[in-house]
């Protein structure tokens, strides 16, 4: 029996050496590309002069085949790699859960969005970015969409089988048996229960969202060549790899760090949160 | 005669930031070769934790026994390392627990796992291994030892898997048996048969048994001599005659004197209209397919009953005679497949849930387990508000009806606002009664509303349920596994047997002149009958 209040999530969570660490970087990198690019040079600037230049008198991180310098378009290309986790984060989670509650509470519901999802499921992610960056053209919105609908079925899974186990509970059916309409028994009783879950679940399509895009961006279907995402500027970097390695390397290195720290938060808040796993591990 | 295991002393602390220090403190007792021990207590009492230390299983990161020996065959277990104690383990020392289903490995064969045993603690040759696991089948009177050799747990019912559990304890013939609660999870009538079998190999093998219980009545059947546990101290200890004729601390008395008779009270017959009527209700689970339709099961079958204001129907019956599933049709939880429920005279069988939603006020059902029938997320208050404020109550109005219902109920109205986990198990309880009466109801389904409490609890919340059947006049259909419950609270009975009902009356009638043979062995089963 529990006698003392419970400490909050957040002290919880934060003693954890993974969510705290993977957090502090993660902190930084945000911070880096939400100010840096008021102090860096423009990355659009072309100067013919010093194209391909090593790390040193051009900039710390060299410039490219365009004599742009590669530091400020990494620092930039940070906006739009954490805007694409973040975006499709929220848009995954936000439609996997209304779908996933429907499809868990609803049965009659069930099976037709259930067959859908293992539907989309079955597609290829980088195939149908392609897909629709061919049919649709090549934007920010595009790629979000791209990476967004084949992560939906993974979280309305999740959702469903929150759901199908929570709505046994004597306490949602005492709910029932008060009267409560259906949705307020899904926000009040159903939904907290499925947070944990959606915060891990969400951290990991944070990281993969980053990545998915960057290959894209590689293979040239993502966001547009002009932009300069870490996909782009590495995608670029590639004819020259042998000669100038640094135009691959310091995007390589900014993603890598970035989705690292994400994938630790990740780690720890399910540590922390979900109760099964944490409860192994004290 | 001489001790076989001796306790002196004993005291295991709890971590740090427990409600109190000791699991159990100075605990002192024995058992002797050819007898059964029982210790008896409420939960928390630290009854289990005693019984865990002797095998040396307790969860040695949470507790630690800070003094105190544990001699057994010239040994202080207390002391002795992992790799000594493996030798005690299955060989002198031997365990049963509570729960057959899950203390089995689901995938594996019952006879490997008993041979399993042979093969680690002897040397015998797979064929004399096999034999031998027979051998110990036999004892345990499991029908057809060569088939079931070969089952899996899941194949085998409740019993017959606890009887699995008893031959691995004794294959190697162990000089003490620890049992730990092995017949909680048991039908009464497969109960008394499993209480039957180990005091029978008891006898004849000359064991020392210490039997952990929370039930009197199976004291009284059971034991030879009785260790009373409270709060993790030994409160008294003496023959269980002693015990049971003259106990002499205040809580003995206090638990010998919650078990419920078997005598029911006389009660007047009750004249009134009724408000509930289930008519011919039929419910299966599961589906047939073209090729077969084995897997349909008549959770009910044909079931009709009435219950009239101020009257409680009782609906008695083992695990699977689909009492949990008439409720669960009456309040509409599920949809019987045909049948009329008639809730004052209007039939909700078939409305939908629209149809349904004002008629939910009449009904109203408190749950078994209180641990989950309150949403960890949200304040009693807001539990108990829920529903009059579905139905358009304003708040304030909600709440002060509700901080009412906490004095009923016996809780302190301050208490509103606090969480769900900071209340006992009896507390919750009545919190869910609470929530229950908020919406006014006709009708009170008590689904096993007390299983989960302890005897004194238990018959606390018994009262209160009585108390506020004749404040309300309700109408109380309650539901239980146990007769003596039954037996107390009870107008009238209504016994089922899967999914039918077999017999049904006026409880006294039924208790004293019980016709068909199923209510019968019911009624004999019940534990302890030659004390209470």
């Amino acid at each position: 029996m529990q006698s003392q209040v419970e400490p909050s999530v957040f002290d919880v969570t934060w003693k954890n050496r993974n969510v705290s660490i993977g957090m502090s970087i993660l902190v930084i990198i945000i911070a880096i590309a939400l100010f840096g690019p008021f102090f860096t040079k423009d990355p659009f600037s072309l100067s013919p002069m010093t194209r391909l230049k090593p790390p040193g008198d051009f900039g710390f991180f060299g410039t490219d085949q365009l004599g742009r310098d590669v530091f400020s378009r990494v620092v930039n290309g940070g906006r739009i790699s954490l805007t694409v986790g973040l975006a499709v984060a929220v848009f995954a989670i936000l439609v996997g859960t209304v779908l996933g509650l429907v499809a868990g509470y609803i049965r009659a519901l069930d099976s037709l969005i259930m067959r859908v999802m293992d539907g989309l499921m079955a597609i290829p992610a980088i195939l149908l970015a392609i897909a629709m960056i061919s049919l649709s053209g090549a934007s920010l919105a595009t790629v979000i969409a791209a990476i967004v609908i084949p992560e939906v079925p993974r979280v309305v899974r999740l959702v469903r089988s929150v759901v199908l186990t929570v709505r046994e509970e004597p306490y949602v059916e005492a709910a029932i048996s008060v009267g409560t309409p259906v949705h307020l028994i899904m926000h009040r009783h159903i939904l907290p229960n499925t947070i944990a879950a959606l915060i891990v679940q969400a951290t990991y399509i944070c990281g993969s969202a980053m990545l998915t895009e960057a290959i894209l961006g590689f293979l040239g279907a993502g966001i547009p060549p002009e932009i300069p995402s870490w996909g782009n500027i590495m995608s670029e970097g590639r004819t020259f790899f042998q000669l100038t390695p640094w135009i691959i390397f310091f995007p390589g290195i900014a993603l890598a760090v970035t989705v690292l720290s994400v994938n630790i938060v990740g780690d720890g808040l399910r540590d922390t949160l979900d109760p099964r796993i944490a409860r192994s591990l004290k | 005669m001489s001790k076989l295991l001796e306790i002196k002393g004993l005291s295991v602390t709890l971590p740090s930031k427990s409600d109190r220090q000791y699991a159990i403190n100075d605990v002192s007792i024995f058992v002797e070769k050819n007898e059964i021990l029982c210790v008896v207590g409420e939960s928390g009492s630290g009854k289990s934790v005693t019984a865990f230390s002797v095998m040396g299983i307790y969860d040695k990161r949470a507790l630690t026994i800070s003094k105190g020996e544990i001699l057994f065959d010239g040994y202080d277990l207390a002391k002795v390392n992992e790799d000594q104690f493996r030798k005690f383990r299955g060989k002198k020392l031997a365990m049963i627990f509570q729960e057959p289903m899950t203390a089995l490995n689901p995938v594996m064969k019952v006879g490997e796992q008993i041979t399993e045993i042979l093969e680690i603690h002897t040397d015998l040759t797979p064929g004399k291994r096999k034999s031998k696991a027979i051998e110990a089948m036999e004892n345990v009177k499991l029908p057809d030892p060569e088939k079931i050799f070969h089952s899996y747990p899941h194949e085998l019912s409740g019993g017959q898997r606890q009887r699995i559990m008893i031959a691995m304890a004794l294959v190697l013939e162990p000089d003490l048996l620890i049992a730990d609660e092995p017949t909680t999870a048991l039908d009464v009538t497969t109960q008394a048969t499993i209480l039957e079998l180990i005091k029978e190999i008891q006898v004849r093998r000359g064991m020392g048994v210490l039997f952990i219980t929370h039930d009197f009545g199976v004291v009284a059947d059971i034991a030879d001599r009785v260790v009373v546990m409270q709060q993790g101290v030994v409160v008294e200890q003496d023959t269980v005659n002693q015990i049971l004729a003259n106990p002499q601390h205040e809580y003995t008395k206090m638990l010998i004197g919650s078990v419920p008779s078997m005598v029911p009270p006389q009660k007047k017959s009750i004249d009134v209209q009724a408000v509930l009527e289930l008519t011919t209700i039929d419910k299966k689970f599961g589906k047939s397919s073209l090729f077969r339709n084995d897997r349909i099961v008549r959770a009910v079958d044909q079931v009709s009953l009435k219950v009239a204001p101020g009257e409680t129907l009782g609906i008695v019956g083992e695990s699977g005679s689909g009492k949990s599933t008439v409720a669960r049709c009456a309040i509409r939880l599920i949809e019987p497949d045909s049948g009329s429920i008639l809730i004052k005279d209007i039939d909700i069988a078939k409305l939908r849930e629209s149809g349904l939603r004002h008629l939910r006020r009449e009904i109203q059902i408190v749950f078994q387990d209180p641990y989950r029938s309150l949403n960890p997320r949200r304040t009693v208050g807001q539990s108990i508000v829920e529903g009059p404020m579905n139905f358009g109550q304003s708040e304030e109005a909600a709440i002060h009806k509700a901080k009412d219902l906490m004095e009923i109920v016996g809780l302190k109205p301050d208490n509103f606002n606090r969480f769900p986990h900071q209340f006992s198990g009896g507390q919750r309880q009545r919190i869910c009664i609470a929530r229950a009466l908020a919406m006014e109801p006709a009708i009170l389904i008590a689904d096993e509303a007390v299983s989960a409490l302890d005897v004194s609890v238990q018959a606390q919340v018994l009262e209160l349920l009585e108390d506020i059947k004749k404040k309300f006049s309700l109408a109380v259909l309650f539901i239980t596994h146990d007769l003596r419950v039954a037996a107390q609270i009870c107008d009238n009975i209504v016994v089922m047997k899967k999914g039918a009902v077999v017999e049904m009356g006026a409880t006294h009638e039924i208790y004293t002149q019980p016709t068909h043979p199923y209510t019968q062995s019911l009624l004999q089963a019940a534990p302890g009958q030659k004390y209470f």
